[in-house]
């Protein structure tokens, strides 16, 4: 096939093109679907606008004044970062150590046990916040059971107080992610040569020793994809809060992305009118947000691989 | 790393089955309940139901119209997971098989894409939706769905292509197959595995999709998908607790069946595709 040079580049143009092609679906549905919508959502954040009628009332920045004159908005980013920070550091850390449990060689049933934890990965967010919402209830089967056993005399009214609901929501938050953060670990895990484990434990290194010195360090890299993954999950919470709390009490659990919601979309299930601009105005900036919050994550990872580079040499 | 000594071996194989109780116990207390009565419901703490009865899934499936969603659900995730499949594949071979200018840029914005959140994008999706007519059909949702972030899945057939043997493709060539036939007859019967992977997680994020359901089927109550129609529960008094709950199982039963029959897939896949 090489041996004529005009036949062989012909050949790559011909594959080269073909690239192209099979790229193009993804690439018209990537601009059509996402690069459109980011770039319309600039262009309605300038606007008053209901989402009815015409985009005719330009008023400049005016809904981003309105928005950084509004505490409601200041709380949802507030809420959001508390709930994303909350959920990352609890889920990424609860979820290393049983990693490291079900990753031991002498373990038992470590199919079983992942099963179980990782069942409320797959189960519908929404829908599992409806269920948390009877469980956690005034007459739900949590305040039922306190009563039993004689823990509380009355009912905790759990999602009527600010502080309770937003513990409440990270760590269901953290329960529904913490299988998908297990299963990272055991990857980065399942990726240290045994070998390692074998030198270390003829030096008579022991658990703790090995744990610290050989698995810990080498799942820096791992550690950056986890804390990215759970960052920008945690900084896009809809689901859970909009079936579990909505936002209440007093709008002190809602998180941007149900800010956004309940502006623009909001009034269409109240009746009343919906803002639109202002909702739009709104997700620019949880947009902005959360490309900050992980660019910040991007530079860290990209010193620490640069160390470990260095070190390695 | 090995854990030695019996009794901290059977600790933990103690600590782990009490944490796992507790870890699936709302799913358990979900499908007791879906057996109660709505008062045995509401009034008792026993998990377990005065008596067994199929009202709360004859109201869920009829009068919550859970069958009429049920059948949107299945033709919204089919539909998005052939779609989705397709896509990725085919830009996962063009990268990980073809050296054409602009490749890195491409894997840049596919990276890129994983981190624009929905609330940022999903207002001018409604609107777009709305212009093309689509609100008033599956497909507009289809669509919707179907543009996500695929990163994962593009990563995963990217670096599988990338690792097949030079020598099929040869053969291929030899026995008078273009680029396009070599791709559909050879190369993507060979990345089953990743089919897979890419079939299972589509379709359990699909099925429990949320916002995008819900938006655009504001004004088409009829159109909503299982995770959308818990709402009809909601009254405006009281909830239809025992209605929800079997509601909620009849949601979640298909997800947990698929996921308990191809976990190994899922799991392994969803391992695979973060360790590139």
């Amino acid at each position: 096939m090489a041996d004529k040079k005009g036949n062989l580049s012909k050949t790559n143009r011909n594959r080269q093109l073909w690239a192209y092609i099979f790229i193009l679906p993804q690439a018209i549905v990537f601009l059509v679907l996402s690069l459109y919508p980011i770039i319309m959502s600039y262009v309605y954040s300038f606007y008053s606008w209901d989402g009815a009628s015409p985009l005719t009332n330009f008023i400049g920045f005016e809904n981003y004044v309105e928005l950084f004159q509004t505490p409601r908005f200041w709380g949802a980013l507030v809420t959001t970062i508390i709930y994303m920070a909350g959920t990352t550091a609890l889920g990424v850390g609860a979820s290393l150590i049983l990693a490291i449990i079900l990753n031991a060689n002498n373990m038992k049933g470590k199919a079983f046990y992942r099963t179980i934890y990782f069942i409320p990965v797959v189960a519908t967010t929404a829908i599992i916040g409806v269920i948390m919402k009877n469980i956690f209830g005034i007459d739900g089967s949590v305040n039922q059971m306190l009563q039993t056993i004689g823990l509380a005399d009355q009912p905790i009214s759990w999602l009527n107080s600010s502080s309770l609901a937003m513990l409440l929501l990270i760590l269901v938050g953290t329960w529904k992610n913490l299988g998908i953060n297990m299963i990272y670990w055991l990857s980065g895990l399942q990726s240290i040569p045994t070998d390692l484990y074998e030198s270390a434990q003829l030096d008579g290194a022991g658990f703790w020793k090995t744990l610290f010195h050989i698995t810990l360090p080498l799942l820096k890299p791992i550690l950056i994809v986890i804390l990215l993954l759970s960052v920008v999950s945690g900084m896009n919470a809809f689901d859970l809060v909009k079936t579990f709390t909505n936002g209440n009490p007093y709008h002190t659990t809602e998180t941007l992305d149900l800010y956004v919601f309940n502006y623009a979309f909001g009034g269409g299930l109240t009746g009343s009118t919906t803002r639109m601009g202002y909702a739009s105005a709104a997700g620019v900036m949880l947009g902005m947000f959360t490309l900050l919050i992980s660019g910040i994550f991007g530079l860290i990872s990209m010193y620490t691989q640069r160390k470990l580079k260095k070190e390695a040499n | 790393m090995i854990i030695s000594s019996k009794i901290i071996k059977y600790l933990i194989h103690f600590i782990l089955i009490f944490i796992g109780f507790i870890w699936i116990f709302p799913f358990i207390w979900m499908i007791l309940g879906s057996f109660k009565s709505n008062t045995d419901f509401i009034v008792s703490g026993n998990p377990i139901p005065e008596e067994f009865n199929w009202d709360n899934y004859t109201r869920a499936w009829v009068d919550a119209n859970f069958s009429g969603y049920f059948v949107n659900t299945v033709i919204m995730t089919v539909a998005t997971v052939a779609i989705v499949v397709l896509l990725c594949a085919l830009t996962g071979y063009a990268l990980g098989r073809v050296d054409f200018p602009g490749k890195k840029v491409i894997l840049g914005i596919v990276v890129g894409i994983m981190f624009i959140p929905k609330g940022y994008t999903i207002i001018p999706l409604y609107e777009l939706v709305d212009q093309l007519g689509l609100t008033n059909s599956l497909f507009g949702i289809i669509l919707a769905e179907s543009s996500g972030a695929h990163t994962l899945f593009v990563l995963l057939f990217t670096s599988y292509f990338a690792t097949l043997p030079k020598e099929m493709e040869e053969a291929a060539i030899m026995d008078g197959c273009g680029f396009v036939r070599t791709f559909f007859s050879v190369m993507l019967p060979l990345a089953k595995p990743i089919i897979a992977t890419t079939v299972i997680m589509q379709f359990i994020w699909t099925w429990s999709s949320f916002l995008v359901p819900t938006v655009l089927t504001i004004s088409k109550p009829e159109l909503r998908t299982l995770a959308v129609g818990m709402q009809n529960f909601v009254g405006q008094h009281s909830t239809d607790w025992a209605g929800m709950a079997a509601g909620a199982t009849i949601s979640l039963l298909p997800v947990l069946i698929v996921f308990i029959l191809m976990q190994r897939y899922f799991i392994e896949g969803v391992a695979g595709a973060v360790k590139q």
